[in-house]
């Protein structure tokens, strides 16, 4: 465990913590760039265009030249606005999505914190971001910031009932909230993946199956909408909401918001690989196995754990330059009426086939 | 010794200072030119009308409290789910009558109309409707009073 090897270099638990804690920060700056660079790609060719192609190679400098840009943008707090919530909103917003990397095992080296109550502590933190959302959109003092903040609000809260119906349904079947155990329960190859039945044994993991499978897509489904992106993007509808919650926000403050919302759809990524897809674990088996190296195997896991997570969130960037955004009464009706039902029945299911 | 959760509580402030670092940076850096429109609050360029701290939809009160419900028996639902197994058959029973209560609530929540977004037409009480039709059949005009009234 990278904790230990810190604590024993440092002598001091302390600051080894601090050290765990500044690695995902790294990692999701990283990854920001990467995942703006890629959105404005792919939403490109997408539309058989080019996108940025002049700073650095096909553009793969225009993250940081915008960074730079951003960084230099006059910070504007409206006259009429409240002051100290409209400051405090960033701040809550990033804290709710950062909190969540806490939990999530890169690998079985590296995991912030070890917690048994994982998948219970990512819902819970997710939650900070609905205050700060709202807290946004409050203190904006304005009336497109405040309709995006209440939509996004009741959005976010609805799409996490049938989240945690899934989540029920995943605790049933491994017996256990903690993700690094997730993980440890689908290791050997891809047959052991909880979309596949799992380790369970016998017939009920074929009979498993096709209930995994509607589980998956339920949860990929809330959880998009969870991450408010397109197609439920109705918080920031550009056509009838300027911006949503952030209209009033410029320079770093924005730039805040730009974080989160990226870091939210590695979250939301991680987690559905995480409960789903074998987390960290390689579909296959290690080359550090094979070769006999084991200090391989932990930096193959988070190759592994970075590339799944990076593939839904490819997946999130395809949907949204596919798919027409949605009404606000067929968002409601989608999550109140098709998946509360569908996630309830397959709770109702599963539980049933864990007993037999 | 540092609990798990003592670790949390360190990335809870990373992020804070993360943020705030930010912030402070960029005010090191950018430009402050203030005019009085800048400071106004955007409206598509008019000048606001009214405050927005006004009344909003009903609606997204419902949701929040139909949320509320579902919250409070997910946090009742998750240790069932933990131990159901260890007592059988039984353990299964408690948690489906515990759930079908649950769908009850939900299927009378859509049967009134909680869930539609906007709703079309008001849903009267059935005794009411019954009547409006046994008038409506004997040809007897219906004012919106004797509904009311009766």
């Amino acid at each position: 465990m990278i904790f230990e090897f810190f604590a024993d270099l440092l002598g001091s638990q302390i600051l080894s913590a601090i050290i765990i804690a500044a690695l995902p920060l790294v990692f999701i700056i990283l990854y920001v760039l990467l995942a703006n660079w890629l959105e404005r790609k792919v939403s490109a060719h997408m539309q058989d265009r080019l996108g940025p192609m002049r700073v650095g190679w096909h553009g793969w400098l225009q993250p940081i030249a915008d960074m730079i840009k951003i960084l230099q943008k006059e910070d504007i707090v409206a006259k009429d606005a409240d002051r100290k919530l409209f400051s405090a909103a960033p701040v809550l917003v990033f804290v709710g999505c950062y909190a969540a990397f806490a939990a999530i095992p890169f690998s079985s080296a590296f995991v912030g914190a070890d917690l048994e109550l994982g998948l219970l502590y990512i819902l819970a933190v997710s939650s900070i971001v609905v205050a700060g959302i709202l807290m946004a959109g409050w203190a904006s003092n304005n009336k497109y910031a405040l309709i995006g903040a209440v939509r996004s609000a009741a959005q976010i809260i609805s799409y996490e009932i049938p989240t945690v119906f899934i989540i029920l349904c995943i605790i049933i079947v491994s017996g256990t909230l903690n993700l690094t155990t997730l993980s440890e329960q689908q290791s050997g190859t891809f047959l052991n993946w909880y979309i596949l039945g799992g380790d369970v044994e016998g017939w009920k993991k074929f009979a498993l199956i096709p209930f995994m499978f509607i589980g998956f897509i339920v949860m990929y489904i809330s959880s998009v909408a969870e991450s408010n992106r397109t197609p439920f993007d109705l918080p920031e509808a550009e056509s009838e909401l300027v911006a949503g919650y952030h209209t009033e926000y410029s320079g770093m403050k924005f730039a805040m918001y730009l974080f989160a919302e990226y870091a939210n759809m590695f979250v939301v990524s991680a987690l559905v690989v995480a409960m789903f897809l074998g987390g960290y674990q390689s579909p296959f088996g290690y080359v550090g196995d094979l070769i006999n190296v084991p200090w391989l195997i932990p930096i193959e896991q988070f190759f592994w754990f970075t590339v799944k997570g990076l593939f839904f969130v490819f997946v999130q960037m395809w949907l949204r330059w596919t798919l027409p955004r949605l009404r606000v009464d067929q968002l409601m009706a989608l999550c109140w009426k098709y998946l509360i039902p569908i996630a309830f029945v397959n709770l109702l299911i599963i539980s049933f086939l864990m007993i037999l | 010794m540092l609990t798990e959760f003592g670790k949390v509580f360190i990335f809870f402030l990373m992020a804070i200072i993360f943020v705030v670092i930010g912030v402070f940076v960029a005010s090191l850096i950018r430009a402050n030119r203030p005019t009085q429109e800048k400071y106004l609050i955007y409206e598509c360029g008019e000048n606001a009308l009214g405050s927005p701290w006004i009344k909003f939809n009903i609606r997204f009160y419902v949701v929040a409290l139909i949320f509320l419900i579902f919250d409070v028996e997910i946090v009742l639902l998750v240790p069932w789910a933990m131990v159901y197994q260890d007592y059988g058959f039984g353990g299964f029973i408690i948690g489906a009558i515990f759930l079908v209560l649950l769908a009850v609530g939900m299927v009378y929540e859509w049967r009134k109309g909680d869930l539609e977004w906007a709703r079309p037409y008001p849903i009267l009480p059935t005794v009411v409707k019954k009547r409006v039709k046994e008038e409506i059949i004997e040809n007897k005009a219906v004012t919106n009073q004797e509904i009311v009234v009766n």
